[in-house]
């Protein structure tokens, strides 16, 4: 029997080749990232006297959560950022100056084929859309892993999900995931790596990847696969550090489940709250009037997500009565939005322009809700308070959706416009 | 490592990280958040819980964010054991760094009452329900993890390895 994408990756970052999936092992992670988080990755190695990290060159520091920063607290956590930067002369560290960590990881070639990358933050798992193995870990862990450059892994079971037909107008990666979810629930891939497989995929672009990948953890997932391709080698020409050798699953790879869902029946969907996995096609919603629309994040914030905001907003103005709010996934993003006039577009129709950062995302700041507020978002969770008030209620759906709403006032399909 | 016994709070499936430690409070002192663990599906937990009381819950138990608040407020409060039908990967990585025992139990929480005494053998995995008597065998702990637990987590473990490193 052959191997799966997480059984080759953490048995050559093991230096086990040949392990399989329930086996426990000792990795070496290619690179490490943490954001404000690194503030309490610090007092951690403060609480145990460690005074030196591994390899100041494979530690990557983002400051993307709180900036720029909304309050004191989060000002004196960047402050412990700086100063664990500077007293560990940590190499790359980007500040608040490039964006969204899990899109400037890619942008800045640290995530690549082959590579194993943890971070202090549950969406490390985009990076599985470049096929490479990133998962989340939390304050103490990363705290070992700063000091000894390894940390513990169990070889997950993987889940093979192929995705075959083509997506029609106006889905996206986000409509397939959120689809997923809805069939498999939000525990369906419970501590399992998922590898996306089927001809669907040779079309589908690397940002609604990063968008599947992302939302893997959604469903409980450690990694989140695709296996690379052109899009992924041309994405990285000119970006990558370092040489990478892409890994793939043998043919006669052990999975645990084979689902298969077939993408030209996969319509714009919405996840209706509180849980990501209560999926409807958009259609089914009824009628659900909104104060805030949000398009950004790790999740859908790309070049592909803005423009389609571009595409719906064009000569039309978002409702009177709604705020919508637009962030760029990075300065990168940014820029090119500039370029290309979209963000023109979408301020002329009256939309909200922030800092790339993942401030609305997580209720921290730039697009707080008040009680009884109802949200559609292009993001990735809609718990309970997530984005604010727990007395808030927020739909998930992809970015044409989001705007078409934020016109409209209520969740509608593009269509309907 | 001595057998655990304690009082069995019991909890359903899909107990995200903010539930155990919510939103609102998750700026505040550890000695805040601790009033306001899991209030909103058990008010009563913070008020009643006494240090080495087990929570014996269902599926997916601390799924959602990375927030290391969650097991570290349970920490805080003296937590004994956690038993799950399943644990949320991101959140098992943190309880059992910060040394609590997590013990995955097929089945669970039933085999179990609020309020029945449990007695948890954390190296074999076995959790008597002493109550009823009955004994229920859990998955076995990989070693280094049992290890980090016998140790009270990472940050002793670290400090153990600074230690030898200066000496």
């Amino acid at each position: 029997m052959g191997y799966t994408m997480a059984e080759k990756i953490l048995g050559r970052a093991s230096g086990r080749e040949g392990v399989r999936a329930g086996a426990y092992v000792t990795a070496r992670p290619d690179y490490v990232m943490s954001f404000e988080a690194v503030a309490g990755v610090y007092l951690r190695m403060s609480e145990a006297g460690v005074d030196s990290v591994w390899d100041n060159e494979r530690i990557v520091v983002i400051l993307d959560h709180y900036s720029p920063a909304p309050s004191i607290r989060a000002a004196e956590l960047q402050k412990i950022a700086r100063d664990f930067v500077t007293r560990f002369n940590i190499k790359h560290y980007y500040g608040e100056k490039a964006g969204i960590c899990h899109q400037v990881m890619p942008e800045l070639g640290f995530v690549a084929p082959g590579r194993l990358i943890v971070a202090t933050d549950s969406h490390t798992t985009t990076y599985g859309a470049l096929g490479c193995a990133g998962t989340g870990i939390g304050y103490a862990e990363m705290a070992y892993c700063f000091l000894t450059g390894e940390l513990w892994f169990r070889i997950p079971e993987t889940i093979q999900l192929r995705i075959t037909g083509k997506p029609g107008r106006y889905v996206m990666g986000k409509d397939i995931i959120l689809s997923i979810a809805g069939h498999l629930s939000a525990e369906g891939a419970q501590y399992r790596s998922l590898e996306f497989h089927g001809p669907a995929l040779r079309d589908l672009s690397l940002a609604s990847r990063m968008t599947m990948s992302n939302m893997a953890v959604e469903l409980g997932a450690k990694f989140g696969f695709f296996l690379p391709d052109e899009a992924v080698f041309s994405f990285l020409q000119d970006r990558v550090r370092g040489s990478y050798q892409p890994i793939y699953p043998d043919a006669d790879a052990g999975y645990e489940a084979v689902h298969e869902f077939d993408a030209t029946l996969i319509s714009p969907q919405v996840a209706l709250p509180p849980n990501v996995d209560d999926v409807v096609p958009v259609s089914e919603v009824g009628d659900v009037k909104i104060d805030q629309a949000f398009v950004g994040s790790c999740t859908n914030g790309r070049l592909e997500d803005l423009r389609a905001v571009a595409a719906i907003l064009s000569g039309r103005k978002v409702d009177r009565m709604v705020r919508f709010i637009v962030t760029p996934a990075s300065y990168e993003i940014y820029k090119e939005a500039i370029r290309e006039g979209i963000l023109e577009t979408i301020i002329d129709a009256g939309g909200c322009i922030t800092h790339p950062g993942c401030g609305a995302c997580f209720g921290a700041h730039m697009g707080v809700l008040a009680p009884g507020e109802v949200c559609v978002s292009s993001s990735n969770r809609n718990f309970v308070g997530r984005m604010g008030s727990p007395e808030a209620r927020i739909y998930l759906a992809n970015p044409y959706v989001v705007a078409a709403s934020a016109v409209a006032g209520r969740i509608v399909h593009p269509d309907e416009l | 490592m001595e057998k655990i016994t304690g009082r069995v709070w019991i909890f359903g499936d899909n107990i995200d990280t903010d539930v155990i430690t919510p939103g609102p409070y998750v700026d505040a002192p550890m000695e805040e958040m601790v009033k306001h663990v899991l209030e909103a599906v058990q008010p009563e937990f913070a008020v009643r819980f006494r240090p080495g009381d087990i929570i014996v819950a269902g599926g997916n138990f601390g799924c959602g964010s990375s927030r290391e608040t969650a097991p570290e407020a349970l920490k805080r409060m003296g937590v004994g054991a956690i038993i799950a039908r399943s644990f949320a990967r991101i959140f098992f990585r943190n309880a059992v760094a910060l040394g609590i025992p997590s013990i995955t139990v097929a089945g669970a929480p039933s085999g179990f009452a609020q309020d029945d005494v449990a007695e948890v053998d954390v190296e074999l995995a076995r959790i008597t329900n002493l109550t009823t008597g009955e004994t229920i065998a859990g998955i076995p702990l990989y070693g280094d993890i049992l290890n980090l637990i016998r140790k009270g987590g990472i940050v002793p473990l670290m400090r153990e390895m600074v230690d030898r490193q200066k000496s």
